[in-house]
């Protein structure tokens, strides 16, 4: 496939993306797609670490609600303005990523996983039980709508989704520059082989303790949005439940993959409004499916075309082979 | 003196696995270690390129004490090494995948990445030039563009050198470099390794085909249960007694 032809598609759909309100005229599906697009931005910071760098981190729910908290906390008990603690919040999540990530990243793989489980229900128990801070399972409420800028105001569900989209669009695009840098090849190389990257002269440390933070920064921004969209915050944002959704989404559109987060949380978040009607009961056919696509896809929807370019290009290359080679036959 | 190890020991709980080890590279040879299985080839190997810390004694490269540095400083000197298998990412072209090789002797970071500033933009170009010429002479140009899942054990192999010597490096240790490859595969790449030494690289490998070993090395060292049992060229290698006996078992007639 060629590269232009990629960029048509990319294309076409930002210009979905930024018609379909336009399309449905009904708030509540442009309701549904903005929180899409709020968890498709954690899911980002997610498949950073996890699908680039190979650290399944399993606490990213709580750094999620932790960048939720801080606008929360920062706006109605500081009374700070807005945009002021929108911008501190994900620069406090990573900086608490930071500090955890020095010491989670001493262990690997399963371990890995195990522990950040841990760091993602202690920091839960935390947002629960500190009733004075938090309010606990009251929940806090009356957090501000984003303040206007200038004459923009994002009081409407159409201007609140629009404001996610550019956010989420130039996620994407600061993601896009990363993994295709020297940075994003230095992760790779962590994620195939540690002692390899380390032989090559790549502090694996440094590196993946980048990655964490990145990692959590984007969390707490996705946080931040969902605390001023949604405007009424309870501890179970930071539940494990969560953390697998978000592993859920991750996994469907394809791990390590640039569009697989977007892919697979737009999908999810999709076919679960629409079998909303089934209740709980949506699990039956949500697990079978999951479970089917792990054995056939273990790289989600994005993997599938990207293993399907790889066939291709290669097919073309024997062509080509075959090509040169017969005509050199002739020549002869 | 170039690289050297002075009464090397590493133990494992009150396993000796390399036990007083003396040993010099030579600059700009071949230099071989050879041993039975469980000689403590590899892990001599891991002591000098900073995998495991040594117990006692000390690795000197270039008169600098390098025995507690990590891997990745190590690297930086200009050591470069292999595995015995390398774990490349499958999905990905050969040459995407040697790029990376020559990260450590840039300096972008994060900002750069997000910014694509110009520092980005020429350590980029010049990775992928370096990159470009390590595969041209493992002689990998037309398999470029493959992607890795797709080329050969032996091709891999190649891709695992050309990584390690787009760290620009001064001496490479090769652990097992034809490990699991078929005799006329074997042949190349022994003489790659030949061309490394010509390149001016010092070489310093483990290996267990002997016939290859005896061909190609200039020094050779024995290894038998962690301890050196014999050190020369590979004709004083051949007639040792002791090696013969490590490899043979007694004769009987002695």
């Amino acid at each position: 496939m060629p590269k232009k032809f990629e960029k048509y598609i990319v294309i076409f759909f930002i210009v979905l993306a930024i018609i379909f309100p336009l399309i449905t005229q009904n708030d509540y599906y442009i309701h549904i797609m903005t929180l899409a697009f709020i968890w498709s931005i954690a899911v980002y910071g997610l498949n950073l670490l996890a699908g680039y760098t190979g650290y399944l981190s399993l606490a990213h729910a709580g750094f999620f609600a932790i960048g939720a908290y801080a606008v929360g906390l920062l706006t109605v008990k500081i009374e700070m303005g807005f945009w002021v603690a929108f911008i501190l919040a994900p620069i406090i999540t990573a900086v608490i990523g930071f500090f955890i990530g020095i010491i989670s990243l001493r262990t690997k793989e399963h371990y890995f996983a195990i522990y950040t489980l841990c760091v993602g229900y202690v920091i839960y128990l935390i947002i629960d039980k500190w009733d004075s801070l938090t309010e606990g399972v009251r929940g806090l409420m009356g957090i501000p709508a984003p303040a206007n800028i200038g004459p923009i105001s994002f009081t409407t569900p159409l201007s609140q989704y629009y404001l996610v989209l550019a956010i989420l669009l130039l996620v994407i695009f600061i993601i896009y520059r990363i993994i295709n840098s020297l940075v994003g090849r230095t992760f790779i190389a962590i994620r195939n082989s540690e002692p390899l990257a380390l032989s090559l002269g790549i502090s694996t440390i440094k590196n993946k303790l980048l990655s964490f933070v990145l990692s959590t920064f984007f969390a707490g921004l996705a946080g931040a949005l969902y605390a001023s969209f949604v405007r009424f915050l309870g501890p179970d944002i930071a539940s494990t439940a969560i953390t697998f959704d978000l592993l859920m989404y991750l996994i469907v559109g394809g791990i390590g993959t640039l569009f697989g987060p977007i892919v697979g949380t737009t999908l999810i978040v999709w076919i679960s409004q629409n079998l909303q009607f089934l209740q709980d009961y949506r699990m039956l056919i949500f697990g079978p499916l999951l479970t089917i696509l792990i054995i056939f896809a273990p790289r989600g929807i994005m993997g599938i075309i990207g293993d399907w370019k790889v066939k291709s290009s290669e097919k073309k290359r024997n062509k080509e082979a075959q090509k040169s080679q017969s005509e050199l036959k002739k020549e002869a | 003196m170039y690289l050297a190890t002075k009464q090397l020991t590493k133990q494992f709980g009150g396993l000796h696995a390399v036990n007083e080890v003396d040993f010099t590279v030579e600059k700009g040879k071949i230099n071989a270690i050879i041993g039975p299985n469980g000689a403590g080839k590899s892990t001599f190997f891991n002591l000098i390129s900073g995998v495991h810390k040594p117990s006692s004694g000390q690795v000197i490269f270039k008169n600098v004490d390098i025995s507690n540095l990590p891997s990745n400083k190590i690297a930086k000197l200009g050591v470069a090494r292999t595995f015995q298998t390398t774990n490349l990412f499958e999905k990905s072209t050969v040459f995407e995948n040697v790029i990376v090789g020559h990260r450590l002797r840039t300096n972008s970071n994060l900002f750069d990445a997000i910014f694509r500033t110009k520092r980005l933009q020429q350590e980029e170009e010049r990775s992928k030039e370096k990159a470009l010429e390590v595969l041209d002479f493992v002689g990998l140009t037309k398999s470029a563009e493959r992607v890795v899942a797709n080329i050969s054990q032996e091709e891999k192999k190649r891709v695992a050198f050309a990584l390690a010597l787009a760290t620009n490096p001064e001496i490479v240790f090769l652990d097992e470099p034809t490990a699991g490859v078929n005799p006329d595969e074997t042949e190349e790449l022994s003489s790659l390794i030949v061309k490394m030494k010509e390149r001016g690289i010092t070489v310093c490998l483990i290996e267990h085909k002997m016939q290859m070993i005896m061909e190609m090395a200039d020094k050779i060292m024995v290894l038998n249960y962690g301890k050196k049992i014999a050190e020369g060229t590979p004709n004083e290698i051949n007639n040792n007694e002791q090696v013969i006996e490590a490899y043979l078992g007694r004769s009987a007639s002695a």
